[in-house]
């Protein structure tokens, strides 16, 4: 692999300073849109964080017995209990689709219209199956008792942090399916072609991987800890 | 002419980087963290599975988020071959989020203490309940 690094010194201290203090342009030869899109992330960094931050709060407050995640999100599967299986089903899934997408970014910019297409709507696929076992998952435990402000097992906290975290995160993620899917229909018709730019498929892939990446967080957190 | 150039594009595998366009890589990487991050979901679910408990139990997810993390910023979100400017503006401040936390987690033992001495372990007065 052609070391990128050595390229132009884009990694040493002195175009650091010098990218800072050009008032003109910062982030030189980035698109525009991609960095808007990373200023984005950054601030729906910040608001996960706070989501994740005061579950932190409230589960560490409490002096009643935080309901156990391993068991609360068991399936019965062939009459065996199978502790967080359904979860890492979709763990597995969302980091399918990110893959996808990260495959689906690379054939646009050698302009495989075809590839790059099938490779978002496969994307948008996974994405969709993601909220559907999210969507089985919230139906279950309404089912069983649990509301934002209650639940039969331990903490009512733990409704609230549950519907609030996987529902802003189930949110993005089907925000995205729209998101990637019209941009590989305008990816199909040939809008990238014309002007011979594919950066906004690495864009919408940005997004994605995020949704991916705040997924990893939300695993760790509220399901494994 | 732009189908031809988009032709030659595809016939040899474009593993230098088009300077006028973004990031451009060899699959080959996107597939190796791809199967990376299926070890190390793998990994944290057995965390869970084999009932690791205490301090291996946090040591071990938290291991496991950061890897899985940083792989998908580092290559999945091209990060390590954007310029600092950009790499620093997005990865720099989430680290005042450690601030928040700690913060936080002094106010929630605060609030944990008052609970017991105020209402023993009993479950505190809810309501709606």
């Amino acid at each position: 692999m052609a070391d990128a690094h050595a390229e132009a010194g884009i990694h040493t201290l002195e175009t650091f300073v010098t990218d800072w203090s050009t008032d003109q342009e910062t982030f030189k030869k980035v698109h525009w849109g991609k960095a808007m899109m990373w200023i984005f992330l950054l601030s729906d960094t910040f608001v996960f964080s706070c989501f994740l931050t005061s579950y932190m709060t409230v589960r560490s407050s409490t002096t009643i017995p935080w309901p156990n995640p391993s068991e609360v999100f068991a399936l019965t599967i062939g009459g065996q209990s199978i502790p967080l299986i359904l979860i890492a089903i979709m763990t597995f899934v969302l980091i399918s689709s990110s893959g996808t997408m990260a495959l689906a970014v690379n054939y646009g910019y050698r302009h495989d219209r075809r590839t790059t297409m099938l490779l978002m709507l496969a994307t948008a696929a996974l994405g969709a199956t993601f909220v559907s076992m999210q969507a089985f998952e919230w139906t279950k435990l309404i089912l069983e008792g649990v509301r934002p402000w209650g639940n039969p097992w331990g903490a009512p906290q733990f409704g609230s942090a549950f519907f609030m975290i996987t529902g802003f995160h189930g949110l993005h993620v089907s925000i995205g399916v729209i998101y990637l899917t019209t941009i590989a229909i305008k990816v199909m018709r040939g809008d990238y072609e014309a002007k011979g730019n594919y950066e906004v498929v690495e864009i919408a892939g940005l997004y994605w991987h995020f949704v991916d990446l705040v997924w990893v967080f939300i695993f760790a957190f509220f399901y494994l800890w | 002419m732009e189908h031809q150039l988009a032709h030659q594009h595809s016939a040899h595998a474009p593993v230098k980087a088009d300077p006028k366009q973004g990031q451009q890589h060899p699959l080959g990487i996107y597939f190796v963290v791809w199967g990376l991050l299926f070890v190390l979901s793998t990994f944290s679910y057995l965390v869970d599975y084999f009932n690791f408990e205490g301090f291996s139990r946090w040591f071990l997810i938290l291991s496991f988020m950061w890897l899985k993390a940083g792989l998908i910023v580092a290559v999945f979100m091209h990060m390590r071959w954007e310029r600092l400017a950009l790499m620093y503006a997005i990865l720099v401040p989430p680290v005042l989020l450690g601030v928040l936390v700690m913060l936080m987690s002094i106010e929630s033992d605060y609030t944990f203490w008052t609970r017991i001495i105020f209402f023993g372990l009993q479950p505190a007065p809810t309501i709606g309940e």
